[in-house]
Formats: structure tokens, C-alpha cells, sequence
């Protein structure tokens, strides 16, 4: 099936087969491999991307339900020159990761929450719900709250 | 596992999803959230043949009430529910307290309220509500639309009366009025996991005795369950002050109603970590907790009504 997707503001004609998850597609087809595949069953969250602006875990969604919509991977948070962004700058300060793995789903679903919402950062329970949709077998998972409240409360110093 | 390949189809309204649903012989499977149904093709417990995914249909997002009924529509998302304000009154309440326990947030963005419906797992949070509250199932199929009530729609673990071309269209609750208090309480082994034992409640009282209680049970048996016998014990005893601590008193009403919800509402299967004598003793407990949230919610309500006839 034809489709395309645009991929951190990059447009991908692609022909896919409907059984294809979009985890498979970025990786195999857009050659973006920072998204990650652990479980494959929705659990562990490596495979976080934002569709349409939206966390969702790309191992549970096929790529041709996303046909038109804007994908966006953690090979999009990056500025221009390859400046991190700020959440990535916090997980660097709060060392939120050790061997990486789990880091991209982490990213994307922190990056997904907080452009929805620049006030999360005053709500522990929400930043508490985040960090608790993913699973890392490294960190213990306290630097990677304290790393997306970091970056949270940046971000409400920044907005009007 | 990936997948085994299938046909898919994307309808724009109702009448092509039912007409694609029914195209004769080969097995058609709906794709709402796919937060089920992608995992089940994956372990190839379903193999459909063609897969509808109903989510460019417009007119399924609608969340809506009218004459004193709420309607979910096929494609509102659980996240929908995570405000307690999304829908009025204590029915908003009880949805928010529930929502919680359901998987976590990219999850809840995509999974729909029908789709657990539809899915019927023994342990889903929402199908136990429908069947507490007595929530119609609305479908459209091959012969037209029907409705059926939650109690007669579940009939065991994933079984439902719908029939293969039928779509669910909505789900409908009646409100719940300022007199009734509800409460959700869940327990499971880990945030991952389905609930071992969960219980939805919802008390009405007037002057400060109960005058109808309505309790569902998750996971207690092998589809979602009403306690009837545990509610016709609760009828008439009153709502009583708030309790203190965290254990009941043996012969408190709320204790003997969950004890009563354990022993004759409840069927229980055995699972890994949990045999029969331990989920008879977790309903018990989650039951009466339930009915203690309850209380005090119905207690505060009741306060914040007579504050504003004063
Ligand atoms: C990690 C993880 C944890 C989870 N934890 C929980 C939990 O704690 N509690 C819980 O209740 N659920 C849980 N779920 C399941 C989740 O809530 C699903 O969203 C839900 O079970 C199904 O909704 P869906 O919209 O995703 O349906 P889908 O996956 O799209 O469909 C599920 C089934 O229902 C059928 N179907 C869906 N919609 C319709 C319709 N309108 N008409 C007819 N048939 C239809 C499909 O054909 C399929 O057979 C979890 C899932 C994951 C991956
Ligand atoms: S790979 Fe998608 S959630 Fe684990
Ligand atoms: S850093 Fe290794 S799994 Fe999270």
C-alpha cells in the first residue's frame, strides 16, 4: 500500500505492506533507527514516537493507519547544528541514562507531554505517571524524573 | 512476532465499515486503538484476513449527553476520561478514578473505552463499570442497528453476543445523580499488570441511608460481574460516619458486604500468585474498601448539596 509520512519534517513516499508496525517502517524503510524495539507488546515504551504530536508506542500502531500524519523520532530533537534539546541537555545533567536503550521511548514521551503542556512540571503525579509508562532496567528511574523535571520547569520559566 | 500480512481498509462513515465487516467469508476484524488487537495479531491468538481500522470515521469521536444519558462514541479514547470533568457528575468521578489504573498514558491516548468493551477482558476496568451501571451496547451490522444491555452483552473471557459484522457504535450510560457517591479501587501486582482484583461502587443515599448500591467487580470471575448479592445487603443500612484507619471492623456493613461480594457474587479463577483462597480474601477487602470511597464520596456530596439549598 502507498502512503507517506513525514518524518521530522522530511517526506517519505513509502510502499508498505498493512502488517507493517511503523516501529519496523522508521527503522527498516526511513532507515531511522534511534527508535528502539524491546517487548514489541506495548510494555516497555523503547519504541516511543510521536504521532501527530501524540506519544504512542510504534510497535502498536501500523504504519498505514499513519498514512499523512507527521512522525516525529528522537533523531528530530536535535536543533539545526545538532544542538540537543533541552530534555536531552537534562538527561545529560542528570545522568537519566546509562546503556541508552530505553532513552529515545523516554525522550518521546516526556517531549510529547511537556509540548502539550509547558505547566507539567507542577505536577509531580503527571511527571510520576511519565516516567512510570516506560521501563529502564539501568537507572533506577529517579535521574530520569528529576531529568524531565528539570526540563519541565525550564520550560515553564520560558513560557508566557 | 510480526504480524501475519491481512487486507486492510480505512471507511470514512458507519454504512462502509459494516459493508466492509461483512464482505462474505473471510474473517474481518475492526481496529479501534489496536492496543488489543496488534498485540493479539502479533502472538497469533487473531489472524484476520482483513483488518477495518474505523478510525477515519468522523462521526465515532463524539462524546455526548442528552436527557440524562452519556454516550461514548466507538473512537473516544480512554485518556478522555483521565478529567473528572469530562462528564458531569459523580459518573465523571467514578470514570476518573478508574482511567488511572488502566495501562499508562501513550496507551490511554490510544485505546478506546468501546474497544475494551468490545475486547472484554475479564479484568478491564470499563467493562465492569458498563455492567454496574447497566450501560446499553449499541451496534450497527449486516441487519441493522440493536441494542443490548452490558449484563447480557459479556459471556466469558473475550466472549461477547456480538456478531462477527457487527460494529459496537457506542456505549451509553445513564448518569448518576448528586445523591450517589462512587469509588474505584484496583489492586495488581506491578503498574504493568491487569488487575488481580478491582471493584467500581456507586451509593445513593438519602437521608443518610443507602437507598440503592451498585458494585462491579474486575476480575473476579471469568467476564465482568455485578455483586447483586452483596448490593441487596447494603440497601437500607446507613452511610454512617467516616471510618478511621485502614482496616474494618469485622462486622461492619461495608466488611460483610465485601465478604458477601467474595463468597456469593464472585467466581473466581485461580491464576499464577494468586489461588482461590487469596482472591476470595483481596475481593473482600477491595470490595469494602470500594464502599468506604464511596461513602465518604457520597458524604461530601451530600454536605456540598445541602451548602448550596442553605
Ligand atoms: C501494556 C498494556 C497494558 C494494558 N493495561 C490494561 C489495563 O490495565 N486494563 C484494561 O482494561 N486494558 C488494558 N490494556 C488494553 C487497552 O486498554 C486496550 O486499549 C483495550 O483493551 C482495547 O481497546 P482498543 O481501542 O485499543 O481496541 P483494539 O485493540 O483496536 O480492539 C480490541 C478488540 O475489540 C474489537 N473492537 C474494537 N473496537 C470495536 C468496535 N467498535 N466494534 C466491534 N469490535 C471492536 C477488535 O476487533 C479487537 O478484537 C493494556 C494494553 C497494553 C498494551
Ligand atoms: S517495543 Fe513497543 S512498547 Fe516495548
Ligand atoms: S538506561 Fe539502560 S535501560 Fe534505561
Amino acid at each position: 500500500m502507498k502512503i507517506t509520512l513525514t518524518v521530522n519534517g522530511e517526506e517519505f513516499p513509502l510502499d508498505v505492506e498493512p502488517r507493517r508496525v511503523l516501529a519496523d517502517v522508521l527503522r527498516e524503510d526511513c532507515r531511522l533507527t534511534g527508535t528502539h524495539l524491546g517487548c514489541e507488546h506495548g510494555v516497555c515504551g523503547a519504541c516511543g514516537v510521536l504521532v501527530d504530536g501524540e506519544a504512542v508506542r510504534s510497535c502498536l500502531i501500523l504504519a498505514v493507519q499513519c498514512d499523512g500524519s507527521s512522525v516525529r523520532t528522537v533523531e528530530g530533537l536535535a536543533g539545526p547544528d545538532g544542538e540537543p534539546s533541552a530534555l536531552q541537555r537534562a538527561f545529560s545533567a542528570e545522568h537519566a541514562l546509562q546503556c541508552g536503550f530505553c532513552t529515545p521511548g523516554f525522550l518521546m514521551v516526556a517531549t510529547g507531554a511537556l509540548e502539550a503542556d509547558p505547566t507539567l512540571g507542577d505536577d509531580p503525579d503527571r511527571i510520576e505517571d511519565l516516567v512510570r509508562s516506560n521501563l529502564c532496567r539501568c537507572t533506577g528511574y529517579e535521574p530520569i524524573r528529576r531529568a524531565i523535571t528539570r526540563a519541565a520547569q525550564e520550560a515553564r520559566q520560558l513560557a508566557p | 512476532m510480526k504480524p501475519a500480512a491481512f487486507d486492510y481498509v480505512a471507511p470514512r462513515t458507519v454504512a462502509e465499515a459494516v459493508d466492509a465487516l461483512g464482505t462474505g467469508g473471510r474473517r474481518a476484524q475492526v481496529l479501534a486503538g489496536g492496543q488489543s488487537l496488534i498485540l493479539e495479531m502479533r502472538l497469533e491468538r487473531i489472524r484476520p484476513d482483513l483488518v477495518v481500522d474505523i478510525n477515519r470515521i468522523p462521526a465515532l469521536d463524539e462524546l455526548r449527553v442528552r436527557d440524562g444519558t452519556l454516550r461514548v462514541g466507538a473512537l473516544v479514547r480512554h485518556r478522555a476520561f483521565e478529567s473528572a470533568h469530562a462528564v458531569p457528575g459523580p459518573l465523571g468521578a467514578l470514570f476518573a478514578r478508574a482511567v488511572g489504573n488502566i495501562a499508562h498514558p501513550p496507551i490511554r491516548a490510544r485505546g478506546t473505552m468501546v474497544g475494551s468493551v468490545a475486547w472484554a477482558h475479564p479484568a478491564s476496568e470499563w467493562c465492569a463499570i458498563a455492567v454496574a451501571l447497566d450501560a446499553d451496547v449499541e451496534m450497527a451490522g449486516p441487519r441493522g442497528a440493536r441494542n443490548l444491555a452490558a449484563g447480557d452483552f459479556f459471556q466469558g473471557p473475550l466472549k461477547t453476543a456480538g456478531q462477527p459484522g457487527e460494529l459496537i457504535t457506542s456505549v451509553r450510560y445513564p448518569l448518576l445523580g448528586d445523591d450517589t457517591g462512587v469509588g474505584f479501587v484496583e489492586h495488581r501486582r506491578t503498574h504493568f499488570c491487569f488487575a488481580q482484583v478491582a471493584a467500581a461502587a456507586a451509593l445513593t443515599a438519602r437521608g443518610g441511608v443507602i437507598s440503592e448500591a451498585r458494585i462491579g467487580l474486575v476480575n473476579c470471575a471469568d467476564r465482568p460481574l455485578r455483586a447483586h448479592a452483596a448490593e441487596a445487603a447494603l440497601t437500607g443500612v446507613e452511610i454512617g460516619p467516616p471510618l478511621d484507619g485502614y482496616r474494618l471492623p469485622e462486622n461492619h456493613p461495608f466488611a460483610r458486604a465485601g465478604r458477601i461480594a467474595a463468597e456469593r457474587d464472585a467466581a473466581p479463577v485461580a491464576e499464577p500468585y494468586a489461588d482461590l483462597e487469596y482472591r476470595g480474601h483481596a475481593i473482600a477487602v477491595v470490595v469494602a474498601r470500594t464502599l468506604c470511597q464511596a461513602a465518604s464520596d457520597q458524604r461530601s456530596r451530600a454536605r456540598a448539596l445541602e451548602g448550596e439549598s442553605r
